[in-house]
């Protein structure tokens, strides 16, 4: 069978990978960088014959999704910096009530409106943390057009299994920029979908604590009625405010992801069995410091990567486990040290530097290499 | 199926109860009319869709047996839209206090109402934020008191009914808790009437509004709804001072030529797939 290769810019790629993952609704408000997912879907989705919605605000397009999702839509919306601010309430709610969603969020400069045209990393934190309360969420830093697409299906596929948003982390450069993707057939990728639980109504109870699987969720409307709130509730969806139902509740929302994480996690390691410098590199970054590494191998130094593809829950097994074999590790990131943070935290005993370049142009491959070079001679 | 004989049991999770609104609030009042009024208009309970934001008025969804969505603080017509669009089919009805509703949801109040999507928005209008202890609301009467306006408001309410007709609605009604007959009525219009509805309930809360407003009794605050309601047709040949600190109810505003946002949307869809 002949391949569908097709070139396109990053953005498109998403909205691709969306259909091919049985995107039934987006909702969204136009941002930059990431407005073109809504033009492409705008245009894909009717075709379809799905719902594409431009709604009145950011904290609206995503109650839109949460309202389809929960009448059994696969949804997505799409946004940027300022426009995930917004959207933290709500992607609080979908934590709290185990609403699978989609958010895209096309990293641009911060703080506040920032640099709306040029790219940055500084959102890795404020997926994980952006909303109140203790939840848990899962994040995916695709790094090229290709990936984008293939990482967007899997991201539906997270949010369904999981039943909880997830989302996808690209930045400007890679949500603009145009390359070559692969495009599948459905047949080749996997899907998961929506189903209607394995008990009927009478027996069905919207949420599960205990058991260590996910409740599917019941779309609304097909007879399994039930209620869902933001207040801490019980297994029946109802809110409770019992000591042992509260703590269980939080456990859970924590606990589903984080004992999956063998099959959440994604990672690429580059070069790594004999490195003597790890780079830990995510999303644009990395593809220079890929570069980096083979300037690095040119001129004697043995350098390599490890690349989060599933940023959240952080990868924190491998980074330990490196940790031990190599001592210096080099985390070229755009924002003033992010994951860093995370590195530091799983490292044991490695020193751990950072490249922290914020200035709205991509991280370049000299840049890392110098470091690495300097790291070298420390 | 639905049952011919009218029973309030059949619709209410009684589980859930008691609920969590005051002796002597109007919300129950509210609660049982739009309950008879879903019966009156044979919806089934599965197909029905109730969301809520947040606030007292919200708490009704987790009390009354369908498919029920309490939301968060100002967004549950998002919600509402959301499941709108992608399953047409579903009947779906927004509850929501006068806080909720105009002040940190006014944006997707007016939304709403431009898009005209079929469907219905009860406002629970008791001129607070009761939940929180008696705050002035953006529908709280100039020169009234609450606990952000010790001194008096003197910021100028909405008016639910003008603000929904202005923004686009379709079907704009007012009645009372006290009017019960009559806000059943208008309840199964609402639902029944195709587009964006809204209906606007003055209700009482005499524990936060009534109490610093010379009605701290129930029983006050359903006078002060019997004796300042008037009926828009007998309003029409009344002057601004008699109306002044009046209140209409009724049927004050229908249109049923104007496109339905969710039916078109779908027929959108079909002239896509037949070019």
């Amino acid at each position: 069978m002949s391949k569908n290769i097709k070139l396109m810019q990053g953005n498109e790629a998403i909205a691709e990978g969306a259909v091919i993952a049985g995107c039934d609704f987006f909702a969204g408000y136009p941002i930059t960088p990431s407005s073109e997912v809504a033009e492409i879907l705008s245009n894909k989705l009717p075709k379809i014959g799905k719902v594409f919605l431009q709604m009145e605000d950011e904290i609206a397009a995503l109650g839109a999704v949460l309202g389809a999702a929960l009448g059994g839509a696969k949804a997505i919306t799409a946004s940027s910096g300022p426009g995930i601010s917004l959207k933290q309430e709500h992607i609080g709610y979908a934590s709290m009530c185990e609403i699978p969603c989609v958010i895209i969020n096309v990293m641009r400069g911060g703080p506040s409106t920032g640099l709306p045209t040029l790219p940055a990393q500084s959102d890795i934190m404020q997926a994980r943390w952006g909303t109140h309360g203790d939840h848990a969420i899962i994040a995916i830093t695709p790094s090229s057009v290709n990936e984008s697409l293939y990482e967007t299906i899997r991201a539906f596929n997270l949010a369904v299994k999981y039943r909880t948003p997830v989302m996808i982390l690209t930045d400007e450069i890679i949500g603009h920029m145009r390359e070559k993707v692969v495009i599948p057939d459905k047949n080749e990728v996997e899907i998961i979908d929506v189903k209607l639980p394995d008990v009927p109504p009478e027996k069905y109870n919207p949420y599960n604590f205990t058991s260590g699987k996910v409740t599917p969720l019941a779309p609304m409307g097909e007879g399994y009625r039930y209620h869902v709130t933001g207040l801490i509730h019980g297994e029946t969806g109802f809110p409770s405010q019992k000591t042992d139902v509260i703590q269980n509740a939080e456990n859970w929302l924590i606990d589903k992801i984080y004992k999956n994480i063998k099959d959440i996690e994604k990672f690429e390691e580059f070069q790594l069995e004999d490195a003597d410098i790890l780079i830990v590199a995510y999303g644009s970054t990395s593809r220079s410091a890929r570069q980096a590494i083979m300037m690095a191998r040119a001129a004697g130094i043995k350098a390599g990567m490890f690349r989060p593809i599933t940023i959240w829950p952080f990868p924190e097994e491998q980074i330990s486990s490196l940790s031990k074999k190599i001592k210096k590790i080099l985390v070229p990131e755009m924002n003033m040290g992010q994951v860093i943070l995370e590195v530091q935290r799983n490292a044991c005993g490695s020193k751990v530097y950072g490249l922290n370049i914020v200035n709205g142009e991509p991280i370049t491959p000299d840049q890392i290499y110098a470091k690495i070079k300097e790291v070298s001679e420390l | 199926m639905i049952k011919t004989k009218f029973d309030y049991d059949y619709y209410l999770r009684k589980n859930t109860l008691p609920h969590i609104w005051c002796p002597g609030c109007g919300d129950g009042i509210i609660l049982k009319a739009l309950l008879r009024a879903i019966h009156k208009c044979g919806y089934s309970k599965d197909e029905v869709v109730i969301t809520s934001g947040i606030g007292c008025a919200s708490r009704l969804p987790g009390y009354v047996d369908f498919n029920t969505i309490h939301t968060t603080h100002g967004r549950a017509l998002t919600f509402a839209i959301g499941i709108k669009m992608y399953k047409p089919r579903l009947k779906v009805i927004t509850i929501s206090g006068d806080g909720d509703a105009l002040a940190i949801g006014g944006n997707h109040f007016i939304h709403a109402a431009r898009r005209n999507i079929d469907m219905t928005l009860i406002v629970f209008n008791n001129y607070t934020y009761g939940m929180t202890g008696g705050q002035y609301s953006p529908t709280q009467p100039l020169d009234s008191y609450s606990t952000t306006t010790p001194f008096g408001n003197i910021e100028s309410p909405f008016d639910v009914c003008n603000l929904a007709q202005a923004a686009g609605a379709t079907w704009v009604g007012r009645s009372t808790s006290y009017h019960a007959v009559q806000l059943e009525k208008f309840m199964v219009n609402a639902l029944n009437h195709t587009g964006f509805s809204v209906l606007d309930v003055i209700t009482n809360c005499h524990i936060s509004y009534g109490r610093r407003n010379k009605m701290k009794s129930p029983v006050d605050m359903v006078k002060y709804q019997k004796e300042k309601a008037i009926a828009a047709r007998s309003a029409e040949n009344m002057s601004a001072e008699e109306l002044a600190g009046r209140f209409k109810t009724g049927v004050l505003f229908e249109k049923n030529d104007k496109p339905e946002f969710s039916s078109e949307y779908y027929k959108k869809l079909e002239s896509i797939k037949t070019k």
